[in-house]
């Protein structure tokens, strides 16, 4: 394995470019994943867009509120930019989680799930704590299985043959 | 923000190293000896170690009460204090001119100047309150995962450090690469094509 930090950088690309498809999945298809639920994906209320340009420097797109038109990061892709941060509206069944994702770490921030019951007696903490995991790592659960579909169609030759064309064609429609 | 809190933020990382079959007795220990020490009535600026996540100033490792299932949950408590640079300087400008005054000279050495500059540091530390700072998590000992409760580099990295001291065991941050090359179980091919990936061209 190569040393952590050289691989954090070097491969900071490979997790931007998942989130770009990712979007372009979100707008295009339909997310089924194998062993996990029924999902739908919709795009959050902030999309960060980074180009980089040919003296070494970057520029940054910020897409922000809920009321944000995404053409303007539409635009930002057809120049060139990657997403390297998305905001992501996760749907099964009744229940509703949203969650920030950053493209370089995967990390996740301001994760919020469903309401749960808030903690009125000392012993109801264990109960409490056990449920938020369960809440928290569905979402940690399905990055885990989204992003291993993305890098194995990312390593096929399906990624150069079909991927890349189609998102391609949908950053120029 | 704690795994309660309404809001999360999360870094995920896999538990390298192995693993006792004695793992809660090393955890317990681990613990004990790594627990926050206070540093409200001393001159320490920064003290690190671990706290209950039920009740994060009292840390309390005695009984199990910090393992749930197969889920470790004790959280990262970091205390800071620093003298703020204004205040440090008006009260070293003040004693260095009263020390001129007293020996009547006209001006302080540069090495003496900068022992009443620690001396005056340290004497304000020892008034200070330290800022607490603290970060939850979740290890789930059976399946090798933890997920921590911010994403701050400083806390990653401080984690990182105590949990390597307390446990001997060294934490492996999720991200990118490392998901694909540890977790995928890649074919030898696939980890060939992986090391050899340039970024896409969406452009074309």
């Amino acid at each position: 394995m190569i040393d952590v930090s050289v691989s954090y950088n070097k491969y900071k690309f490979l997790g931007n470019e998942f989130l770009t498809w990712l979007w372009f999945i979100i707008e295009n298809e339909e997310i089924n994943l194998k062993d996990h639920e029924h999902v739908v994906l919709e795009i959050g209320n902030k999309i960060v867009c980074e180009r980089a340009s040919g003296d070494d420097s970057v520029e940054n797109i910020t897409i922000k509120g809920d009321d944000a038109g995404l053409e303007e990061g539409k635009l930002a892709l057809k120049k060139g930019a990657v997403v390297t941060e998305i905001s992501v509206v996760y749907k099964s069944g009744e229940h509703q989680w949203k969650f920030t994702i950053k493209g370089e770490s995967l990390n996740l921030s301001n994760l919020k799930t469903p309401e749960t019951e808030s903690l009125k007696k000392k012993d109801e903490y264990e109960g409490a704590i056990l449920e938020k995991y369960y809440l928290y790592n569905k979402i940690v659960d399905f990055i885990d299985k989204i992003y291993k579909k993305f890098v194995e169609i990312r390593l096929s030759k399906k990624w150069d043959e079909e991927t890349l064309i189609n998102i391609t064609d949908w950053i120029k429609s | 923000m704690g795994i309660l809190s309404a809001s999360a933020s999360i870094s995920k990382y896999r538990v390298v190293g192995e693993i006792s079959e004695k793992i809660i007795e090393v955890v317990t220990e681990g613990l004990k000896k790594n627990t926050i020490i206070d540093i409200d009535d001393g001159t320490a600026e920064v003290s690190v170690g671990w706290t209950s996540t039920q009740n994060n100033f009292k840390p309390y490792f005695e009984d199990s009460s910090f393992l749930v299932g197969q889920f470790f949950i004790f959280s990262l408590r970091v205390d800071k204090k620093k003298v703020p640079a204004k205040v440090l300087k008006k009260h070293v400008t003040l004693q260095t001119d009263k020390k001129l005054e007293e020996t009547g000279k006209e001006f302080i050495s540069k090495s003496e100047k900068q022992r009443i500059k620690e001396q005056i540091n340290e004497m304000l530390l020892m008034k200070m309150h330290a800022t607490p700072n603290t970060y939850d998590l979740i290890w789930n000992f059976e399946d090798k995962e933890l997920l921590f409760f911010t994403t701050q580099k400083a806390a990653n990295e401080e984690l990182e450090t105590l949990f390597s001291k307390s446990f001997g065991l060294t934490l492996i941050k999720m991200f990118p690469y490392t998901i694909a090359d540890l977790t995928l179980d890649l074919s030898e091919d696939d980890k060939d094509k992986l090391n050899k990936l340039i970024p896409a061209n969406f452009k074309e």
